[in-house]
Formats: C-alpha cells, sequence, structure tokens
C-alpha cells in the first residue's frame, strides 16, 4: 500500500499564471471538507489523466501550513518532459476534479534548529515559502537565499522580499548575482540548520561547501526535484507476480509495475523516500540507480533498486514482486 | 589509541574514541592535566597556518608548570588555562557563544571535565557528531544523588554516601547526557540498618 491509494478528491479552485513558465494550482476538497495536516516541505501527489494514461508526479505544498480550507502548488512548465507538467499547464482549469495524494514531508525543518538557512535555486522555491510561513509564526530565525536566471523568471521574488523583508536575500543569474556559499555558510551561527532545493549542481555545491567547513552531516538538508529519467525499453520480470512486463521508454519502472496491477509501495516518486525499495532477484545486466537512496555499496551489489527513478539494460532483471 | 579502562556495560554508559582532526572551521579543545598529552599530540600535527583555527582551555593540576608550557607552545590562537573545571567550562560556553558552524569541540582527560564539555557543547547547539572525547586519567565518577539532586563530585567509592541527604547510593552506569553526571540511588532503602561496606571503586 502507498500513500497514492488513499487519493483526495479536490477541485482545482484557482489557477494563476505567476510568469510565462510557472502557473500556480489551488485546490480545495470536493466537499470543502479540511485537507490534511501538513508542515512546510511536504509534497502532495498529484494524478493526472491525461488521455488514456495516468501520471503521478509530485509537488510542494506552498501554500499555507496553518491554513487547510485549500492547499496551492506552483508547477513549472517543463516541455522537455514527459508531459506533466505540460498537461498540469494546458489542461487543468478552474472548476476541474481531481485526485491528489495526503501530504508526505521527506524536507522537514529541524525544529530543534537555532535558525534556519534556506537556499532555493529557480522552482525550487516552493517548499520554502510554506517553511518560512511556519518558521515566521513559531517565532525561529531564519534567512531564505533565492537564485534565479532571471528577475522575470523569479516566481514569488518580489512578494516574498515584501513579505519577509530582511530574511530575503535574492539573486539573478542575468545581473550577474550569484550567492557566495563558502562565505554564508562561514558565518552561521552554532545550531543552525542548512535547507537546499534547486538544480543538482546547487545541491551538490552546497553539500560539499558545508562539508568541507566541518557541518555535521545532520544539520545539512537538501531536496531533489527529481523527475524519472527516460531511457531505452526494457522487460522486467516479476517473480511473485510471475509475469513479465515491458517498461516502456518514457515510463519509468514503478509505473509499469503499477501499470500491470502489481502491488508496490511508493511515496515520493523522486527517489528520495526509499518507501519502493525492492528487492533485485536476478540481475545480468546494469542498474542505472538514479535515486538518492542506496548507497554506494547497495548500488555496487546489484540486489536492491529503487523502481521510481531507476532503470535497467541488459538481459534480465528479475525482482521480487 | 585511546587508553581509557572504560569498561563495556549499558547503552547509557558513555564509552570515548581518541582525538583525531576532522575538517572544521575552528577547532576547540578543552582538556585536563590527564588529557593535556592528547592535545598536544593532535595539534602539533596541524600545519602551522591552521594554529589559526585553534582555540585551548586547560585546567591543570595545582601547582603544575610543564603541561602549560608545552600546550603554550603549540602557538594556538587562544590559550588559557582556569584552577577549576567550572571555570574552563564557562570560559567555553563564552568562546562557543561566538562560534560557527563548521566548529569542532574537543574534549580530553577525566570523565568530569569531557562530560561537562559534552553538556556544553550541546547547549550552545553543537551537534554532537562536532564533538569528540578521549578518556585520561581516573575513572572518578560525576554523580547525581537522584533524591535530593546533589551533584557529587569525584566519586571513586561504591556505594558513595550523599553529602547532602545522607542516604547511602549505588552508583549506576545509567549517565545523563544533560547533567553529565550518573544517577546515584538508594541501595538500601527497603532496611535502612542493612550495612554494606564501602569499596574503592572509580580509579
Ligand atoms: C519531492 C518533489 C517535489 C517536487 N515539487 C515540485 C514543485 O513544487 N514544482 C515543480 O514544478 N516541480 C516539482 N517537482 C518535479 C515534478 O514532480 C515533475 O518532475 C516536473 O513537473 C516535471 O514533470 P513532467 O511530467 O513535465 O516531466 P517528466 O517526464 O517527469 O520529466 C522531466 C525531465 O525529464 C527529462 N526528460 C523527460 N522526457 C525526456 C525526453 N523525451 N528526452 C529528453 N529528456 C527527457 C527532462 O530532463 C525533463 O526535464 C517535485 C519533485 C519531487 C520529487
Ligand atoms: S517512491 Fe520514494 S524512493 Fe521510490
Amino acid at each position: 500500500m502507498s500513500a497514492s491509494d488513499h487519493l483526495i478528491p479536490v477541485v482545482v479552485s484557482n489557477v494563476v499564471e505567476v510568469n510565462p513558465i510557472i502557473k500556480r494550482f489551488e485546490f480545495k476538497h470536493v466537499n470543502g471538507d479540511e485537507l490534511p495536516a501538513f508542515s512546510g516541505g511536504a509534497h502532495i501527489v498529484v494524478e493526472m489523466l491525461d488521455d488514456g494514461t495516468k501520471r503521478k508526479n509530485p509537488y510542494s505544498l506552498m501554500s499555507s501550513p496553518f491554513e487547510r480550507d485549500q492547499y496551492a502548488i506552483s508547477v513549472r512548465r517543463d516541455d522537455t518532459g514527459r508531459g506533466g507538467s505540460k498537461f498540469m499547464h494546458e489542461q487543468v482549469t478552474p472548476g476541474m476534479q481531481m485526485k491528489i495524494s495526503a501530504p508526505v514531508n521527506l524536507f522537514a525543518l529541524d525544529l530543534r534548529a537555532r535558525k534556519h538557512l534556506m537556499i532555493a535555486g529557480g522552482i525550487g522555491i516552493t517548499p520554502f515559502i510554506a517553511q518560512m510561513t511556519q518558521a515566521d509564526k513559531l517565532g525561529v530565525p531564519f534567512e531564505l537565499h533565492y537564485a534565479a536566471r532571471s528577475a522575470s523568471q523569479a516566481a514569488y521574488m518580489d512578494s516574498l522580499a515584501d513579505r519577509f523583508g530582511d530574511h530575503v536575500s535574492c539573486y539573478c543569474d542575468d545581473q550577474g548575482e550569484s550567492v557566495d556559499f563558502e562565505t554564508l555558510l562561514s558565518s552561521q551561527p552554532l545550531g543552525t540548520h542548512v535547507y537546499v532545493c534547486g538544480p543538482k549542481g546547487m545541491i551538490e555545491r552546497v553539500v560539499e561547501t558545508a562539508t568541507s567547513l566541518g557541518w555535521p552531516a545532520a544539520h545539512v538538508h537538501f531536496e531533489h526535484f527529481l523527475a524519472p529519467p527516460v531511457g531505452e525499453p526494457f522487460e522486467v520480470h516479476l517473480a511473485k507476480a510471475g509475469i513479465d512486463i515491458t517498461v516502456g521508454a518514457e515510463q519509468s519502472l514503478l509505473e509499469a509495475v503499477e501499470a500491470s496491477g502489481t502491488p508496490i509501495n511508493c511515496m515520493c516518486r523522486g527517489g528520495a523516500c526509499g518507501q519502493c525499495e525492492t528487492v533485485v532477484v536476478a540481475c545480468d545486466g546494469e542498474i542505472m540507480h538514479n535515486d538518492h537512496w542506496l548507497d554506494e555499496e547497495q548500488r555496487a551489489a546489484k540486489q536492491r533498486i529503487m523502481p521510481c527513478v531507476s532503470r535497467f539494460r541488459g538481459k534480465r532483471l528479475e525482482l521480487d514482486l | 589509541m585511546s587508553e581509557s579502562l572504560i569498561e563495556e556495560s549499558i547503552i547509557s554508559r558513555p564509552t570515548y574514541g581518541a582525538l583525531k582532526i576532522v575538517p572544521g572551521l575552528a577547532h576547540y579543545f578543552l582538556a585536563d592535566a590527564s588529557g593535556a598529552e592528547c592535545v598536544i599530540r593532535v595539534v602539533q600535527e596541524l600545519p602551522r597556518d591552521m594554529m589559526e583555527k585553534v582555540h585551548i582551555l586547560y585546567v591543570p593540576t595545582p601547582g603544575e608548570t610543564a603541561l602549560i608550557t608545552s600546550l603554550y607552545a603549540l602557538g594556538a590562537n587562544r590559550f588559557e588555562h582556569f584552577p577549576t573545571i567550572d571555570d574552563a567550562v564557562a570560559k567555553l560556553g563564552e568562546w562557543l557563544s561566538d562560534a560557527k558552524m563548521g566548529s569542532q569541540l574537543y574534549l580530553a582527560g577525566t570523565e568530569g571535565l569531557v562530560g561537562q564539555g559534552v553538556a556544553k557543547g550541546e547547549a550552545c547547539g553543537l551537534d554532537h557528531t562536532a564533538v569528540q572525547c578521549e578518556h585520561r586519567g581516573s575513572l572518578a565518577r560525576r554523580v547525581q544523588c537522584v533524591h535530593c539532586k546533589t551533584m557529587i563530585e569525584d566519586v571513586t567509592t561504591q556505594p558513595v554516601k550523599c553529602p547532602s541527604c545522607d542516604l547511602l547510593l549505588l552508583v549506576r552506569d545509567h549517565y545523563s547526557r544533560r547533567l553529565a553526571a550518573f544517577q546515584g540511588g538508594c541501595i538500601n532503602a527497603e532496611d535502612p540498618s542493612e550495612e554494606i561496606e564501602i569499596k574503592e571503586v572509580f580509579k
């Protein structure tokens, strides 16, 4: 069973074009009920029924954790993707009914922190909007450093600067501005926790810089907005179900298993939560581990796979499903 | 490397390793006379240009000066010594209140010093993974009487008499990190007239 088995029926209450590439979607429960409580950094999985294809994409909640009558997410349009974000941008309109999962938080604030240092890149701003609302209300010091390609693409930059004043610093690539991670991470009081969400390179630089300066790993938090990578189609044998399935080029292994009707756990669908971890019964070939869950040793052993994001190339892959 | 004589016991009973310099923005040391050589051992291996990041606090045994001289000669950015653990730990708190993330704390010496250094580090916001401890010297314990909450320093006997409420306490391996003290509970509560031999066990 997984979080997305108990979907919540919602109605799209509002769609706002934030800028040419980002739209905000607001959801209310179809019966007007309160939606489940969540904390800053949580995401929901949105189910999209697009002309016979069922897609499920995770999106961070940006609305206030203290308001349960509606949720808001912001989606960046990704034209090279398989179409989830494109579907949201082109097909989703106010009044439409959709299904979402209950919120799951893999990027929560550590409430022991004496200060929260948040670093966002591009669309990675979304979880921080909810987190700042939370930190502000709790009265814990926080600071946001928000980098984007240009001011016109930087969703909510102005409104966040207005709302949180000095707590927010903005950087636009096209103005030649960038975050000096070394200086920033060298000047934080003891007890600070750092959180980063943005492009892969940015997350890596923050984690590397913090580690080399001596930051304890438990004080460094990150979330990748990982989308399942596409690749060559491949065959998989599901040992318990006793069936062979084909994973399409633009499908994830998790999606293919779900489409076959075989039960499988999942939560984040982005290689981060560990829920979909599956035992490999036999592997003659190479597993492309794209997750952030398994460690180097586990990857090399080829005895585990994270079907939400990982793929296979070779002769035979047999899973304990 | 560690020359600690501590035997394995319950999980709550701390065990200690050997100090080793790890990457850090600043390196804070606190030692007493039995731990001084641990500080000297790791700090003298450091390149000159790193001494700027080193800060040392020391609690000598009364009258001793040789180790003060050796520690001073290491050339740390700051070196200060204090007659008591309390004073040195208070100073550590002052230093750490200005410290930045990436700071590392190294503690070496008797358990009382190490435990109070750990508690101060935690109170100042240091993650436990940024604190290293090396135990040296006496196994004397800092004990809290669980009945009247008195802290008893340098306990070497089992049981020990609480100087404040006079109960005879069994010194347990149960250790409080917050208080930096072992817990002592009445050993003859059922029959206070029971005579129990007091032995010197924590040397
Ligand atoms: C925990 C979590 C929270 C998230 N929160 C948000 C959020 O708040 N806002 C948001 O906008 N997104 C968020 N995401 C990302 C989001 O779930 C989707 O991955 C994103 O919207 C893209 O979805 P898609 O279906 O359009 O594209 P997908 O098909 O899922 O994949 C997009 C990427 O895959 C590659 N790709 C796909 N197909 C091809 C192809 N044919 N050729 C070459 N490359 C290809 C491209 O690099 C593309 O950028 C989050 C992800 C996670 C894991
Ligand atoms: S569903 Fe979370 S790691 Fe795969």
